[in-house]
């Protein structure tokens, strides 16, 4: 039971660190329809911004929390810049701005092996975040724990979401983005500068990917490579959950979490992969738009 | 000239010298320039070259932008490697990497039909396809297209790579399969055969170009140009597009298979370094840059960038990054139809529709965000 349940965490935090990666993507793949391969850099811009700030404030604790705004304003600028330089030109041809996207991501990871060094780099956690959390003690005296880094995250990724949907329910902002992804016409005509949200949009988004890299930097060492490891998951769980809402994305990532670490145990880390790979297809089969859709009379 | 790509014929007398030059440029002029490491190094881009025709064919005409060409490269090269490792340790023997990393006593039950040499070439190509046939059954028939598509093929590819570095004892893990010496009871150490090699990949490429031209020219290659722009009308037509992408995926994962299992003699390894995210992504750059609508553009573009990826990286490896990405970005964005196109535009514009049919036209976008409610 014990081993269920201490599985069944580790699912969790897998679930809540792929979640973190994703929400910027379901923001700009799910609402925007972009795909931006460089999406997996940013969340590098984040995690050497707060490698960055470590050289600046000397305290792990204060420089993670400096890191946190300064990563989302770093990334998001990047986001808006991409923005308007190439994929505003591309939105009619939402494979080619994978492609584009791409490139770009090829030029930013070389810029950062030239300005960092190939060689990964590490920070240092702050020490509250080093150590387990207690949970609690199974009646057969096992313990339950989770590493306190990991409860962080999980903690991060609700704010972020709590936040996310906040701003998307309640802010004028949020009222026009989802105008624009539900009518792009009708809410032009209506007055909303369609081109301005869609820059925004790509902020918000582009920056919860600088917030996700401060968060890895707490689970294991910086690199140049670090985004092109986990986007692709990060991708599949926005595709599993289905475009144009986030809850669909939330509701995948656990479970894919879930699913990676019980697997995983059962079998091997490289197996794991290969079944969640099969299950995603078959779950595909039963609903190939997602998990969630907006209903659409469309054909596509 | 049809508006449309690719619905003119040009005269058989024109793709028969075509061929022919192409023959001629391939068998006599390039062993009679290049010397021995150089004429082996354009094998291995020859063998990339195939692949990029296949993605031509699939993306190009298809509109299916496949990122894990090199699960099928991967799967027809490991199929030529386990049998060539077998021909090496010899008969009741096994490859040496097992015992190092896996600790085996026997050879493993999936390694065993790869001693038959007649299995293994079968292997080499009807393995990739069938894979391509399963997974595009599953994709196509249920409309995941698009984007989804090409996620997907490429989570494929990361799976692959993940497995395959797994199971060290049985794959060889990261190294992958290495240090092969004979194909088919020829010493590939020996220039004579490395060149027969050559010459070898030289013919396949020339076959393969020759099926795509026919696929191209035939009612196929037009109901498949109509998929790519206007998959809905094609349906209402009556025709099932969903067989017409299938049959584009898995021919050219057939063509990807034979690329590995050439590539394993032409340069003694495969790795999965070499058909991972990345490389797979590679080839299609090379297909972008070449021009993907194109006969020939992809084969131009995967050669080139090849070539210049050899001349480059070594010398200024990080320049070549930049330049790859940069070059990448232009070609996409602003020049869609590729290097190719550059030369028509110069011939009198007569490709410009090129440009605006290739895949999902602007009309897409408010058709597929029209939310009536």
């Amino acid at each position: 039971m014990t081993l269920v349940a201490s599985q069944f965490i580790t699912g969790i935090s897998i679930g809540a660190v792929l979640l973190l990666i994703a929400l910027g993507l379901a923001l700009t793949f799910g609402q925007m329809n972009v795909i931006n391969m460089a999406h997996g850099e940013f969340i590098m811009a984040g995690a050497y911004t707060t490698f960055v700030l470590q050289k600046v404030f000397s305290d792990a604790g204060v420089s993670l929390l400096v890191a946190l705004p300064a990563a989302f304003v770093v990334a998001g600028l990047m986001g808006v810049l991409l923005e308007i330089l190439l994929i505003r030109r591309l939105y009619a041809r939402p494979l080619d701005t994978l492609l584009v996207t791409w490139g770009v991501s090829l030029m930013l990871q070389q810029l950062a092996r030239d300005v960092f060094g190939a060689p990964n780099v590490q920070t240092r956690a702050p020490d509250l975040l080093t150590g387990n959390v207690h949970l609690w003690t199974g009646s057969d005296g096992v313990e339950l724990t989770i590493a306190s880094n990991r409860l962080f995250i999980l903690g991060l990724v609700l704010v972020c979401l709590v936040a996310l949907t906040l701003v998307l329910r309640l802010t004028p902002l949020g009222r026009r983005i989802r105008a624009v992804v539900q009518n792009r016409d009708l809410a032009a005509v209506s007055g909303v500068p369609t081109a301005r949200v869609d820059r925004l949009t790509f902020f918000l988004g582009s920056g919860l990917a600088g917030v996700a890299g401060v968060a890895l930097t707490l689970l294991g060492p910086i690199g140049p490579t670090m985004g092109t490891n986990v986007i692709i998951d990060a991708f599949l769980v926005v595709v599993v959950g289905g475009i144009g809402q986030l809850k669909g994305s939330v509701i995948v990532a656990f479970t894919l979490g879930v699913l990676q670490s019980g697997v995983e145990y059962a079998t091997t880390l490289s197996v794991a992969k290969v079944i969640v790979f099969v299950a995603i297809v078959a779950f595909l089969q039963l609903r190939p738009q997602g998990l969630f859709t907006v209903r659409t009379r469309s054909l596509a | 000239m049809s508006v449309l790509t690719g619905l003119g014929r040009p005269s058989r007398l024109r793709t028969g010298l075509g061929f022919a030059g192409g023959a001629l440029l391939l068998f006599a002029v390039a062993p009679a320039v290049l010397d021995d490491f150089r004429l082996n190094l354009l094998a291995k881009y020859l063998c990339l070259a195939m692949v990029a025709v296949g993605i031509g064919l699939a993306w190009g005409r298809g509109g299916l932008l496949t990122l894990g060409q090199g699960v099928f490269f991967g799967l027809g090269g490991y199929a030529m490697a386990m049998h060539l490792k077998l021909a090496d340790a010899g008969p009741g023997q096994m490859p040496d990497f097992m015992q190092l990393y896996g600790q085996l006593d026997e050879l493993p039950w999936w390694w065993k039909p790869f001693e038959n040499p007649a299995f293994a070439l079968a292997a080499t190509v009807l393995l990739p396809m069938a894979v391509a046939f399963v997974l595009g059954w599953v994709v196509f028939r249920r409309r995941v297209r698009g984007a989804y598509f090409a996620i997907l093929s490429q989570a494929l590819a990361a799976a692959m790579v993940i497995f395959l570095v797994g199971q060290q004892g049985t794959t060889g893990g990261t190294n992958g399969l290495t240090d092969i010496q004979g194909f088919f009871g020829y010493d590939l150490a020996d220039p004579v055969n490395k060149e027969t090699v050559y010459f070898v990949v030289a013919a396949c490429l020339l076959v393969l170009l020759a099926i795509v031209r026919q696929l191209m020219q035939s009612r196929y290659g037009e109901l498949l140009v109509a998929v790519r722009d206007a998959e809905e009308r094609v349906r209402f037509l009556g025709y099932d597009p969903a067989k017409v992408k299938l049959t584009a995926y898995v021919v050219a994962a057939g063509m990807a298979g034979l690329a590995g299992a050439l590539f394993v003699p032409a340069v003694g390894i495969i790795s999965p370094a070499l058909i991972g995210v990345v490389p797979s992504i590679e080839f299609v750059i090379g297909v972008a840059v070449g021009g993907r609508a194109t006969l020939l553009g992809p084969i131009a573009g995967a050669v080139a960038v090849a070539w210049a990826k050899t001349a480059l990286s070594e010398r200024f490896p990080g320049t070549w990054t930049y330049l790859q990405g940069a070059l990448f970005v232009v070609v996409v964005a602003f020049l869609p139809g590729g290097l190719a196109t550059i030369f028509a535009w110069l011939r009198g514009r007569r490709a410009t529709p090129r440009v605006s049919t290739v895949v999902d036209g602007p009309a897409a976008r408010p058709v597929e965000e029209g939310v009536p409610s």
